[in-house]
Formats: C-alpha cells, structure tokens, sequence
C-alpha cells in the first residue's frame, strides 16, 4: 500500500524532512529559470505560501536557488502556488509606483477538475474519486494534450496530477508564456465542448459542418466510452440514469427508445438501438446534421475546463511537487506514455516517502557520505538526489527531468538558428 | 493581390490623399486647426453615433440586415461618410463625402481624449468603435477591403495551392459555406493563431502547428483584432498625455462632460447606502429582484454556498441596491455558516473578496455592480455556477418552468421565450419584470439591472394602474408633468444616463433634476 496511512496531523513533522531532503530544488530552478535566457525571469517570479493555520501570503521571490531553498526550509509552506512572472520583483511589489508593477508572462495552464463531471459520474461525486471515474482524466489529457501539440504547435507541455482529484497542464513554451488575456481565453473557449451549469440539460450542440478538432476528440472519446460509460458508470442500466441520458434527446426518439428499453435490458445493446435510431432519423431528416450519440458521449466523456484558471496571466496554480495537505500526495508529474496505467492512488504520500528516506541504506551509499564530508556543498545536492532516488518519488523525478531536458535541447536549437542566420550576414 | 488598375480621381489638394479611403485605422492624428463649435459638434455627433451602434447592438443581432439597415440610417442623418467612392465635390444639399470623412478622422480623436481615462471608458469606446468598423468594414466591397489591407500594411502570407490540396477535407469542415470548389479558388491566409483570436475562440477556422487558415472573406475578423490592439494602445498612450490636454480650459469641460453624463458609470452608490435591513432581503429577492438575482439568492439559501462567479454577480448587486460592508459581512457569513463554512474559515477565506468588493482590499478599486451586458456576454456558468443571466444562460423548458412557478402567466412566459430566441435577453428580462409588475416600460435598455429594479419598488409606479396613460402616450408634458417627474425621476436617476438618448422628450427634466441632485 503506497499510502503509508498519511495523517494530516504529521505535516508539521514530514514537511520540514520533506523540504530539506526530497523536494528537488535544482531542477525546480532549472525549470523556472528557463536556461536564463531572460534577464531576472526566476527573480521576479511570484511564489504563493500557504502556511500553518490556513496563513496565506502572497508576492512571495527569491533571488537565487538558495535563498529559495532556505525559505521554504524556513517557511515550510503546506501548499505552494506559483504565479506570474512579474515586472519588477514580486517581494518589493510595494516599492512600485502603482500601475506599473504588471504580471508580464506565465506559463498557459489548465486545471481539470473531477467534481466539475459531478452531474455526469455516478460512482462518485464532490472530492472523491475512483479508478472508474479516473478514466475521464485519461481522455481529457490525451484531447488537449493533441489539440494543444497539433492545433496550437506547442511542444513542451507538463501534466501534473494535482494530488487529489484532478490534473493541471502547465504550457511552457516560450510562445505560450508570452500570451495575452484574450489569447488564453481564445485557447480555453476553443478547446471548451461542454457548455452550461445545472440548468442546462444539453450541454453539447453539434452542427455540420463538424471541426477537424471536434472529430478528432470524438476519435479518443470513441476509444474509451464502451468500457468507461456503458460498462464501468453503467449509464444505460438503471432508470434514473437512462432517464439522464435520453432527457437531451428530442421528444420522438426518446419516446422510441423507451419503448424499446422496455424490453431490452442490456446496456450494450441499449447503446446500440440509441445509435440505430439516431443514424435512421439523420438520414431521414431534412436538415441533416443530428449527432445525438456523439452529443451524449462527448457530455458524459469530454474535458472540462474551468475557464478562469487559463485566462488570467496572475492567476496562481498550484505548483507540482507540493503536498496536497488532505491526502498527503505530492502533485507529481504524468507520465504519458504510460497514461494508460497511471494510477492516482499509487501516486506517492508525503509520509511513504519520508518512511522510505529512513530505511536503512546499501553499502555504496555510505561511501558517497564520505566523498560529502569533504566538499559540504554539493555535498547538499548530491545527497539530495540519492535521497530521493531512494524513494517512490524517484520515477516522477525522472518525467520531470525529460521534460527540462527536451526544453533545453530546444532552447539550444533556437540559439543555434539564430546564430546560424547572423553568420548569414 | 491586383492592385487596381486605374488611379481614383485625385481632386488636386493634396490633403485628399488622407481620406481617399472611406474606412481608416486612424492611425495618424487629424493636423489641422479647428473652431471649438466644430469641435463640439464633431465630438457630440459621434457620439451620438456610437451611442446608437450600441443601442441598435443590443437590439438587433449584429450585422443581420435590421442591424445594418437601422445603422444605414443613423449614418446618413448624422452625415458619417457612407459611400465608398470619393466622388467630386458635388454636394447634395448637404456635405460632401470628404468633409464626412474629414469629420470621421477628427471625431474619432476628440473622443480619444474624453474616453481615455479610466478602464471603464475604455473598454466602452473600443467596444463601440470595434463594432462601427466591423459594420464599415463589412459594407465594402471585396477590392477596397483588398486595398484596406494593402494600405495598412497587413500582409499575411497566402497558402500554396499544394498545401490546399492536402488540407482541403480540413478546410471544408473548418468554415462555414466552403466547398471543394471555392476552397480551391478562394485564396487562404496564413496567419499566427494570435491574430485571429475571434475566429479561434469559436472555433470558426483550422489550426494547425499554431496557424489559422483563414479564407479571404474571414478577414474582417483579423482585422478587427488588429485595430483593436491598435486602439488599445493608442488609448494607453492618449491618457499619458492627457494632463497636458486638461489644462486647456476651452476643452476639459466638454471633455469631461462628454465621458462623464454619456457613459457615467456613476450609479450614486453612496446615496443609496443603508437603505436596506437584512431582514426584507428575501422578500424582496422575490418581489422586486430581477430574475437572476432572484436566482441567485435561492441559490444561496439553498445551498449555503455560492462559488466565485455568483459571489460577485450577486455581492456587487447587493452593494449596489445599497447593502454597506457590515451588512454584506453579516450576510454572508451568517449563510455559509449555514453549510460547510464554519466561522474562522469564513472569516480568513472569504471575508477579504466581500471586503475587496467594497473597495477596502488589493487596489481599492470600488467595484459597481455588474451591467446586464457583462453578465450576458462574460464568463458564461458552468457546472456548479448559478450566475450568468438565465434568459441566456438557461435551457428554454427550465426557463419555462421557472416562470410557471412564478405565476407568470401563459402567454407572458410565451413572449418572453419569443424575445429569448430571438437573442433579446434584456427585452425578455424587462418583460418578465413587466409582467410581474403590471407595469409598462419603454425605456430600460443596456442598463444596469439593480438600478432600475430597485428604485421602481420604491416609486408610486407600483400603485398606477394605467401606466399606459403616463408613458407611452406623446403627452402634453405640461399637463402630466408632476406625475412623470415623480416617477420618472425615481426611476431613471440611477439608471445609465443611456437613457437619454432613447428619451429625449423627458432630457430636459432629467438635466433639471440632476442639478438639482
């Protein structure tokens, strides 16, 4: 059990081990320095810390990795939120003349998030989640993460599991950093599918002609929707839920299909009557067009993303690698080559990695300790990557340092073209 | 692109060249001198201009035919330039083309200047003047709309027809009214997905590795971004200069008249402060909100909780019909209380955004209350969410049904469903208040909904049973006059002066009593 039996009333105790010996700092840095290309960019970037006792500071930066680490070491913040990256340094904010302190760039993010599917998942509901309904997390990532790659041609793209139950996707393209308000908003409305709150009944209205993008994101909902809705939530089997399902129908099919369903009991074949009866009354109809079937899966399957998260420059998104206070997992990184398997419940508590930091060591460990004593700097770093490569946390590290190492290998192809046409010259 | 072959006739001065188009950027500013009445005139005639694009924006879907032809008419009797063409100086009983453009160029800046200052203002005038673009734009023909670009320095690179072919399904499906044929024909611009967010945002074109497709005819959206950010900054620059201007005391009192009496976002809130217990608020949620808000507040009994978007659509409403911070505290936190909140979470969480909207927090920014145009057209709810306007929000049976349970009556919640799907959510909403009200009104239009809602509960409207004799009727104004005055004063001083425009009779009372205070 990878859980460890985390109770929240250790914090106080696991956070300062956590900071001082697991959180990887240096490729945290790397991150957020993003190769130093532009001046003061970690500088005057915004950190928010949630403190003990729900104490909430804002503005919070740092000038080095250094003072970074020595902060949170001091601070040990339960929750920390990054921001934007700002004009002037965040923590002098108020030395400013006012106007001119503005949030400049920030990485694109979206936040994905399960209770947002309440009225669509009913093995579930609010913050609880389940390997059943986590399958609508799959689907979410695999469409944004092809539509944001394809559509948008951006590259460098970090999933992050948010410790309990949803995902966030942080952007870091250069191009995607610099984006305005209204392009965000744009991004977040073209990827949104699923419109409307409790009072509206159909949420998804397809026309012809259908986008490239919506029948791509059909092709992974496709993928996934037999085992997911029909099988595992089961949407077709009781009354109530077949009610649900038919309720955004026209009033002729749905009288039909009640009909039918009176003496077809089996889901799967439910499923397919629905679909029969749809692709009959398109074919018939004048107007053409009619995607009831797909309208109904892409409701109950396609992501739903709050629009706000993304649009806003300053807006603070929780940052991977910190704790998620209530379950004790630490927000770490997908792997999406291995999305098929990704189990949030394997996702490594604060209170496993710290038992497994205590266990006892091999032997070549002990002579790295020796090789420490001489030279007490990296001595820190050193020890802290054997440290956490000793624990659960290792392989989420690794995902994090692919991701660092594609964008460095871009960055230098960039510097590399621009040299290139110089020498043009 | 062809450039034409032939030169337009060229009438010698050579200032002519400045407006040998009909549409501009406006990018340069006018150079010349001109009398403080042109000035005036100028700057009031466009606005009276820009007021009618939004009027006839909100009441017409934009650009359909009504639209158009309803601006057609604006135009010509406020002699903005219309035809494409030049022309000679042939003036029929009235002014020339060029003078019309000349009076375009000069009013667009004076307007710049009265509208610079604060954000309210300058999302109003952009807004407006996006839409006259769009509307200019859209009525010329597809060689000037070529010259435009040419003029302007819009370049955008064109798709190979290789590219074309291999894209074609993807095109066809991307754009409305595209066929194998046209897309071959038609040319398709490359361009940065960040220039074309309107097309983006609806999903109105295809994208691929960070590129739109945009067929010719798409342009105009394009277009309209880029003269937005033009805009935008120049507004951001204008404001920056702007002392330098004030300190003429010819110009800053019609500057300030100008942006302040038209679009004077100066509800009085501090008038209206304390005039509410927190006792009569659900009777009044019921008797006199308008429906959102109504929608609102049940939502909050209900479920003790309500998430951000309702927070401010209904906290703003509730300062606004004159709740002051203590009471606005008191109010929330004895409801979340109620739910899952206990006191101290309330107190750390969500006390500081109650306070942050009364202008005690972050930049003391005294937010007013939402208009019915923001919370019809901003931040649309989603799962969860209460806020939004229900007659654009709300599936029409559920809307049907509201009203059923609010005893309205059959053929009312009809009309109503008529006005919803014709896109006249605001029609709709003075409907539903008509209805329940059994009063007749004309006149609310782009308004804030607290406002005007608030203040009727307080007038003797309520009592009048023939509302038609008072307000409908072209009356002697003499004979009705303390009647109107009475009503009309409590009703309409906190209203957006919006309003004058569409009352003109009753300008003259409402220039008196606004003096008067």
């Amino acid at each position: 059990m990878s859980t460890s039996d985390y109770d929240p009333a250790c914090l106080p105790d696991l956070l300062p081990l956590y900071y001082r010996r697991l959180f990887p700092f240096s490729q945290y840095y790397r991150w957020l320095s993003y190769g130093g290309v532009s001046k003061n960019y970690f500088q005057n970037r915004e950190f928010s810390f949630t403190l003990k006792d729900d104490i909430y500071v804002r503005y919070q930066s740092f000038t080095t990795q250094n003072e970074l680490e020595k902060e949170m070491q001091k601070m040990v913040p339960y929750k920390i939120d990054i921001g934007a990256v700002y004009s002037h340094r965040p923590s002098q904010h108020n030395a400013v003349k006012s106007g001119t302190f503005q949030a400049l760039e920030k990485e694109l993010v979206f936040d994905i998030d399960m209770t947002d599917y309440d009225d669509v998942r009913r093995c579930c509901s609010a913050a609880d989640i389940c390997s059943k309904c986590w399958t609508l997390m799959t689907i979410a990532i695999r469409i944004l993460d092809r539509a944001l790659r394809e559509d948008f041609g951006f590259h460098h793209l970090l999933w992050v599991y948010s410790g309990r139950r949803g995902v966030h996707c942080w952007v870091c393209d250069d191009a995607a950093r610099k984006l305005s308000v209204a392009a965000r908003s744009a991004v977040a409305e073209y990827l949104s599918l699923v419109k409307g709150g409790e009072e509206t009944v159909r949420k998804v209205v397809l026309s012809d002609p259908i986008h490239p993008f919506i029948n791509h994101s059909l092709s992974v909902v496709e993928r996934y929707f037999q085992q997911y809705a029909i099988v595992d939530q089961d949407i077709l089997g009781s009354k109530e839920s077949v009610d649900k399902v038919l309720a955004v129908l026209p009033e002729d099919i749905k009288k039909d299909l009640a009909v039918s369903f009176k003496d077809e009991k089996d889901p799967m074949k439910r499923w397919n009557l629905l679909c029969d009866l749809v692709l009959r009354k398109k074919s018939n109809s004048k107007k053409g067009g009619q995607y009831f079937d797909k309208e109904i899966m892409l409701q109950y399957c396609y992501p739903r993303l709050d629009v706000n998260v993304s649009k806003g420059v300053n807006h603070l998104l929780k940052s991977p690698f910190s704790v998620h206070p209530k379950t004790g997992r630490i927000s770490v990184p997908i792997d999406l080559k291995e999305l098929d398997t990704f189990d949030p419940f394997e996702v490594p508590t604060i209170s496993l990695i710290c038992e497994e930091l205590e266990k006892p060591r091999a032997e070549e460990a002990e002579e790295d300790d020796m090789k420490d004593k001489e030279n007490e700097q990296e001595a820190g770093e050193r020890r802290r990557i054997r440290d956490y490569k000793r624990t659960s946390l290792a392989k989420y590290v690794k995902v994090f340092d692919r991701f660092l190492e594609a964008m460095a290998r871009s960055r230098k192809g960039e510097m590399l073209k621009k040299s290139d046409l110089q020498k043009d010259f | 692109m062809q450039f034409p072959g032939r030169r337009k006739k060229v009438i010698g001065s050579s200032q002519n060249d400045l407006y040998d188009h009909c549409l501009q950027f406006y990018g340069q500013p006018p150079l010349e001198n001109i009398s403080l009445t042109e000035f005036e005139t100028f700057a009031v005639e466009r606005l009276k201009l820009l007021k009618s694009v939004e009027n006839i924006g909100v009441s017409y879907v934009k650009n359909s035919e009504q639209y158009v032809k309803k601006l057609d008419a604006e135009f010509s009797s406020l002699n903005f330039p219309l035809r494409t063409e030049l022309g000679d100086r042939r003036v029929q009983g009235g002014t020339s083309e060029y003078e019309k453009r000349r009076k375009d160029h000069i009013s667009h800046f004076i307007l710049r200047l009265a509208y610079c200052q604060t954000e309210d203002l300058r999302r109003w005038f952009i807004q407006q003047e996006m839409d006259l673009f769009r509307y200019r734009f859209g009525e010329l023909t597809s060689k000037h709309k070529t010259d435009f670009l040419h003029k302007n320095n819009l370049k955008y690179e064109t798709v190979s027809a290789e590219e074309k072919k291999s894209l074609k399904d993807k095109l066809i499906t991307s754009s409305y009214g595209l066929s194998g044929i046209t897309v071959e024909e038609y040319d398709f611009y490359k361009v940065p997905f960040q220039d074309a967010l309107d097309l983006v945002r609806t999903r109105k074109v295809y994208l691929l590795a960070g590129n739109a497709y945009i067929p010719h005819h798409e342009i105009v959206t394009i277009v309209l971004n880029d003269f937005r950010t033009r805009l935008s900054k120049a507004l951001a620059m204008t404001a920056r200069s702007l002392p330098a201007v004030q300190s003429d005391e010819r110009l800053q009192p019609l500057l300030s008249h100008l942006s302040h009496a038209y679009v004077g976002q100066d509800y009085s809130i501090q008038k209206n402060m304390g005039k509410i217990s927190l006792e009569q608020i659900d009777a009044l949620s019921g008797k006199s909100f308008p429906l959102c808000m109504r929608h609102l507040h049940k939502a909050l009994r209900e479920n003790h909780h309500l998430r951000h978007g309702g927070r401010m659509q209904y906290g703003l409403f509730l300062k606004g019909i004159g709740l002051t911070l203590d009471q606005a505290l008191q109010f929330w936190r004895s409801e979340f209380v109620k739910g899952k909140v206990d006191a101290d979470k309330f107190d750390k969480a969500y006390a500081y955004s109650v306070r942050h909207m009364f202008g005690k927090e972050g930049k003391r920014t005294d937010y007013t209350p939402y208009s019915c145009m923001k919370v019809i057209l901003s931040n649309p709810p989603s799962q969860g969410d209460y806020h939004g306007c229900p007659f654009r929000h709300s599936d029409p049976e559920l809307l049907k049904q509201k009203l059923q349970n609010y005893k309205v009556s059959p053929s009312g919640i009809n009309q109503i469903l008529e006005l919803v799907k014709g896109m006249h959510y605001q029609l709709a909403c003075q409907k539903y208040f008509e209805l329940t009200h059994n009063v007749r009104m004309l006149f609310i239009l782009a308004c804030s909904n607290w406002a005007c809602f608030c203040q009727l509960r307080d007038s003797p409207a309520k009592s009048f049973t023939e509302p038609a004799i008072v307000f409908t009727s072209a009356i002697s104004l003499k004979s009705y006059r303390i009647l109107i005055c009475e009503v009309l004063y409590s009703a309409l001083r906190f209203i957006n002066p919006l309003i004058h425009s569409v009352c003109s009779k009753y300008r003259s009372f409402l220039t008196i009593y606004e003096q008067h205070g």
